[in-house]
């Protein structure tokens, strides 16, 4: 299962985004790659989902599964959509592809009541341990690209994470990190989940 | 209304035909006439009347009246979308798409294909008799619009008793209709398929057939328009107009692959003005089959009912309110070497409709094939407008 990105996206991270969506609400999924999750969204919780998805094979095998989905960059194409139009915009593996990471979260938090976001933790001991002793860029499970042809342009820790949210004034409802396939709700960010998980699912709100 | 049953049109072979699977599609022939008490008001402020639509229907309404899939055709297409041409005797002009178990299941829904008003297929135009003088309308008749096509084959569906349609699919100018349709009866719209199309037409397009309709003027024959009353046929310039048009229908690519620079059957070139090069002879041939088939005036009107095309315009400029507070479902398809509509004025339809929230898919078809493509045998296009429109008929309740 891989997104448009390339990037392996556990079925954890799948189930995980779905555990946190309400029945019946209204999705868009930013980089929703074959569909799989919007499929998943669509059986399980009954959303009235849509997708937007930058590889035009992808968009045309989740138009061929019946899901709504048009081509589009989450960097330039979500400034067509209007604001609150959605209960929940989806950003799974993707955020670390966009061009301009703050603005699309910028986006996502104009177009939809909650933001859910999730993305390989780069501060995870592994990565950290790797840069260390082979004094070369990391290459993981979830990094799994030399650095010349990553998409992956702008990777970021849990604490990154956190504190983006913060200067745009989105309120972390949830947070769950996943260590190889366990799964681990978290309060807050600290320095022991950032040296954990490899990866991580944020739901967001709008703050006040 | 007359209805003549009939055996339709086996699908295939068409030029880029993969072959015939031997399906036929059970069509009826049929038109409607709406009288004097029935006028059809036109965008111009006249109104059309007497008139008659001339349609074809394939498979069987349901009990629910709810499966029903309006087929709009392009410029120079016609009702005849799964069933013989009774001029050509040549087959349906859709025959991937419409069928038993193909996209639009003949088996499943009940098919309806209008000749446009202003066509010469039956359905009221410019060759037709004006009431008002006992002669052919020529120039005399009204200039019809996209919308007013569409307000035609409302006031059909609405004598056949079918409210709402399943499925309003077309390419070209077809998809013009369906995006008319979807910003004028969003109620009676559950989902539409705008195919290699626009929300208005580009200077460049409205260029084409500017010089298309100076070639059918220019012709001595054509006689103001009265051709039909002095007994002539503007053929030489509708088939200019043809050839011209057709070479954008296609692609450098695809040109170059079936024509390259070939002789036609001759070893070497003539040092005159015969068609030396199998593209030359390809060209001459579309145009004069073209002539033995449509109306010289019919192509005049209709052209200039997509040249005034401009949906935008009709909702204050901005395009995404003819689509505001819209329930259907859409899926916009082009195609990627379609220079005539290309991807991206089909993106400026995908945008306006994300603008309001609305319900869209789009795809882009990879072909070298241009904007005929949607005639063509495009395996991609098929696979994603079956899953769209068995998404579609789900959630309609429509059996599989």
């Amino acid at each position: 299962m891989s997104n448009g990105n390339g990037q392996i996206a556990s079925r954890v991270d799948l189930d995980l985004i779905a555990q946190m969506i309400a029945p019946g609400s209204r999705v868009l999924d930013v980089g929703c790659g074959d569909g799989d999750l919007l499929a998943l969204l669509q059986s399980k919780k009954n959303v009235d989902g849509r997708g937007v998805e930058l590889s035009q094979e992808g968009v045309n095998a989740c138009v061929a599964r019946g899901l709504s989905v048009v081509q589009g960059d989450a960097d330039t194409d979500l400034a067509n959509y209007p604001d609150g139009a959605f209960d929940y915009v989806i950003l799974s593996q993707t955020i670390q592809a966009t061009r301009n990471p703050k603005e699309v979260m910028r986006a996502m938090k104009r177009i939809g009541r909650c933001v859910v976001v999730s993305f390989p933790n780069f501060g995870h001991w592994r990565v950290r341990l790797k840069l260390l002793f082979t004094g070369r860029m990391p290459e993981t499970r979830s990094l799994g690209y030399s650095w010349y042809d990553t998409p992956n342009i702008h990777l970021c820790t849990l604490l990154d994470f956190a504190s983006l949210c913060e200067e745009l004034g989105l309120k972390i409802e949830d947070a769950v990190t996943v260590t190889g396939d366990k799964a681990r709700r978290i309060s807050r960010p600290g320095a022991i989940a950032n040296l954990l998980a490899s990866e991580a699912v944020f739901l967001l709100s709008r703050r006040g | 209304m007359n209805t003549i049953e009939k055996a339709g049109g086996q699908p295939g072979p068409g030029p880029d035909s993969a072959g015939d699977d031997g399906d036929r599609v059970r069509a009826r022939s049929a038109t409607m006439s709406f009288g004097p008490d029935e006028p059809l008001a036109l965008d111009s402020g006249v109104s059309l009347s007497p008139f008659t639509i001339a349609y074809e229907t394939y498979g069987t309404l349901n009990a629910d009246r709810s499966n029903a899939v309006l087929i709009c055709h392009a410029l120079t297409l016609d009702q005849y979308a799964a069933s013989l041409h009774p001029l050509t005797g040549k087959p349906g002009w859709w025959p991937f798409m419409v069928g038993p178990g193909l996209p639009i299941d003949t088996d499943r829904f009940f098919v309806i294909c209008q000749n446009v008003v202003g066509g010469c297929m039956g359905t009221t135009g410019p060759k037709d008799v004006d009431p008002k003088t006992g002669k052919p309308y020529g120039l005399n008749f009204p200039v019809i619009t996209i919308g007013d096509m569409v307000r035609a084959q409302a006031m059909l569906l609405d004598k056949l008793g079918i409210g709402d349609l399943f499925c309003v699919i077309g390419g070209s100018m077809g998809g013009m209709q369906v995006l008319q349709w979807a910003a004028a009866y969003p109620d009676r719209v559950f989902s539409a398929i705008p195919i290699a199309t626009a929300a208005r037409h580009s200077a460049q397009n409205i260029a084409f057939h500017e010089v298309g309709r100076q070639a059918i003027m220019a012709d001595p024959e054509w006689k103001q328009g009265a051709y039909l009353s002095h007994g002539t046929t503007p053929g030489k310039g509708l088939a200019v107009a043809r050839m011209a048009a057709h070479i954008t229908y296609l692609s450098e690519t695809a040109l170059h692959r079936k024509f390259g620079r070939n002789l036609q059957d001759r070893d070497s070139v003539t040092y005159g003005f015969d068609a030396d090069f199998q593209i030359e002879s390809y060209l001459r041939h579309q145009g004069s089959t073209f002539v033995d088939r449509f109306d010289a005036n019919s192509y005049l009107y209709l052209t200039r009912a997509m040249d005034y095309f401009d949906l935008a315009a009709d909702y204050g400029g901005v395009l995404a309110n003819a689509f505001r507070g819209t329930k259907s479902r859409f899926c916009v398809v082009s195609f990627t070497s379609d220079w005539l509509f290309p991807t991206s004025d089909n993106r400026q339809i995908v945008h306006a409709l994300n603008a309001v929230a609305a319900n869209v898919s789009f795809v882009e078809i990879r072909t070298d094939k241009g904007h005929d493509a949607f005639l063509l045998d495009e395996p991609e296009m098929f696979a994603t407008l079956r899953g769209f429109i068995d998404s579609v008929a789900r959630t309609r309740g429509l059996a599989e």
